[in-house]
């Protein structure tokens, strides 16, 4: 019961606390204007350049910017206990770390499933873009791994903000590596080799090709493989994470540098 | 004398506080690459690949755009939090003389990203460059850098109120990539957004940037360029004495 409420409580009071974003006043501009204009400068980007449909950029840049609050969230609710100073009082406490990390992880998947899917209506109503409304809880499904996904990848830069400063320099690279490589702008066969080799081991590559076929009228059935590829480079992620934390929990004990900042 | 000198001094030692800082500095040199790459793998898969260089220019002013917006919008708060605005404030010159070298600084490590864009351009994409003009190129970079500058002091100034100021600027950057003609022809937007790209310098200093490369006739953008960041600089300076007289008259100055 402790392990649940530390899950349930615990880590929504942390993703409250913690997540600064959640201001209207960061988080309108940040996760709900912002999206949408990435979705129009790369479809218009897309337009001039000849290469693919609206529908192409709406899909891909709506669930690619998940990464933004994904990566950002998770990182700020771990890696923000160090400069509030509550890190060591965390650690020291006798609570479990699996319902301690992972608690914080859920409000963080939602808020990024919440993001994409605004920017995926949003987009669609501004450019005109006919998705089938059968598709809809389908492409719910998929929105919600691909920000599972990422949280997953999130878990990952929560880990390092225990020993890097700037977190912020950190996310934004991952969230430019993520633009580049998951197909969310140029279609995955135009990419050199070795960068889809790298594609097809980073969270969005399969959920965004899944959007895609479900947009364009394919069943959830049909591309129940591409979930499930995106749901287990997710859970990668996530054990990855979840095992550099304990590593750099152990070692800040070791070295005496958790509340180093 | 003496103002010039101030501008400069300041110009100088912000520029190398910031270009040594993590996140202003290197961080917004390396972010525009993610986007330069994005947009040249685009126009290489597209179907009229002679556009790379377009591409590339472009690419090239969004970074110096990157470099300005965000950071200019919080440059006003971020003295109130580390507690020096009263200070300079009270200085003996007007603040606007202090306040106008951190932007422009801040746009001046857009050259940074400028001649980054480009050089990764050349040597990752092969995307040969030309300078039908280099000498109205270097002038038009200069006089991008200044209203750049110029829009960024009106960001500070007017996002003050705002707590999260940067998050503001930052609002701006797509739209400005979008809406100045950095990637996309003027022509491919609506009709009634070109107004709105006619009334920002970036869209003027990105043309005199194209046209002195590609080979044209800059000097008309430049003018409008420079004229615009005129504008931004006395609206700002408006701005300003409101903001500062508001400010004083409820001791509300380094309240965040």
């Amino acid at each position: 019961m402790t392990s649940l409420r530390i899950f349930a409580v615990g880590g929504l009071i942390s993703f409250r606390a913690l997540f600064h974003w959640l201001a209207p006043s960061i988080y309108i501009p940040s996760l709900v204007v912002a999206p949408l204009f990435q979705i129009l400068l790369f479809a218009y980007i897309g337009r001039s350049a000849g290469l693919a449909s609206d529908e192409f950029y709406v899909v891909g840049n709506a669930i690619q910017y998940a990464a933004i609050p994904c990566l950002f969230a998770m990182t700020n609710i771990v890696g923000g206990e160090k400069f509030q100073q509550t890190l060591g009082a965390i650690l020291v406490s006798p609570a479990p770390r699996l319902p301690l990390f992972f608690g914080r992880a859920v409000p963080v998947v939602v808020n990024g499933a919440f993001v994409a899917a605004f920017a995926l209506l949003a987009g669609t109503i501004v450019l005109g873009v006919d998705i089938p409304a059968s598709a809809i809880p389908s492409l719910a499904v998929v929105i919600l791994v691909a920000a599972f996904s990422c949280t997953g990848l999130g878990l990952i830069t929560a880990a390092l903000a225990l020993r890097v400063r700037e977190t912020a320099v950190l996310t934004n690279i991952l969230f430019g590596f993520l633009l580049i490589f998951t197909g969310a702008n140029i279609p995955l066969d135009d990419l050199p080799g070795w960068m889809q080799n790298v594609s097809d081991v980073l969270p969005f590559t399969h959920a965004i090709a899944a959007a895609r076929e479900l947009a364009d009228g394919a069943s959830l059935t049909s591309v129940l493989d591409l979930i499930g590829e995106e749901l287990l480079i997710g859970l990668v992620y996530a054990v990855l994470g979840y095992s550099l934390l304990r590593f750099f929990e152990i070692q800040g004990r070791r070295h005496a540098t958790l509340d180093r900042s | 004398m003496r103002t010039l000198r101030l501008l400069a001094v300041g110009w100088y030692y912000q520029f190398k506080a910031i270009a040594r800082s993590p996140f202003e500095g290197l961080f917004q040199v390396i972010y525009p690459l993610f986007f330069a790459t994005v947009a040249f793998l685009m126009f290489r898969a597209g179907t009229d690949q002679k556009t790379l260089l377009y591409a590339s220019l472009g690419a090239a002013v969004m970074g110096m755009w990157s470099a300005t917006s965000t950071t200019a919008a919080g440059a006003m708060q971020r003295e109130r939090w580390h507690g020096t605005l009263e200070a300079l404030v009270a200085s003996p010159p007007h603040f606007a003389l202090i306040l106008l070298p951190i932007t422009l600084a801040m746009s001046t490590v857009g050259v940074y990203c400028l001649v980054a864009t480009l050089l990764f351009g050349r040597f990752l994409f092969g995307i040969d460059l030309t300078f039908e003009h280099p000498l109205l190129f270097a002038l038009s970079i200069v006089g991008t850098v200044l209203s750049f500058g110029a829009l960024g002091f009106l960001f500070a100034v007017t996002f003050v109120r705002f707590r999260a100021a940067w998050a503001l600027g930052n609002l701006f950057e797509y739209p400005v990539w979008l809406i100045g003609g950095f990637l996309v022809p003027l022509v491919l937007l609506p009709e009634w957004v070109r107004p709105i790209s006619w009334a920002l310098a970036p869209t003027w200093g990105m043309n005199a940037i194209r046209e002195s490369s590609l080979g044209g006739t800059p000097l008309p953008d430049l003018v409008v360029c420079l004229a615009l960041g005129a504008v931004y600089l006395t609206i700002g300076i408006l701005v300003l004495e409101r903001v500062l007289a508001a400010a004083r008259r409820r001791a509300a100055l380094s309240l965040t």
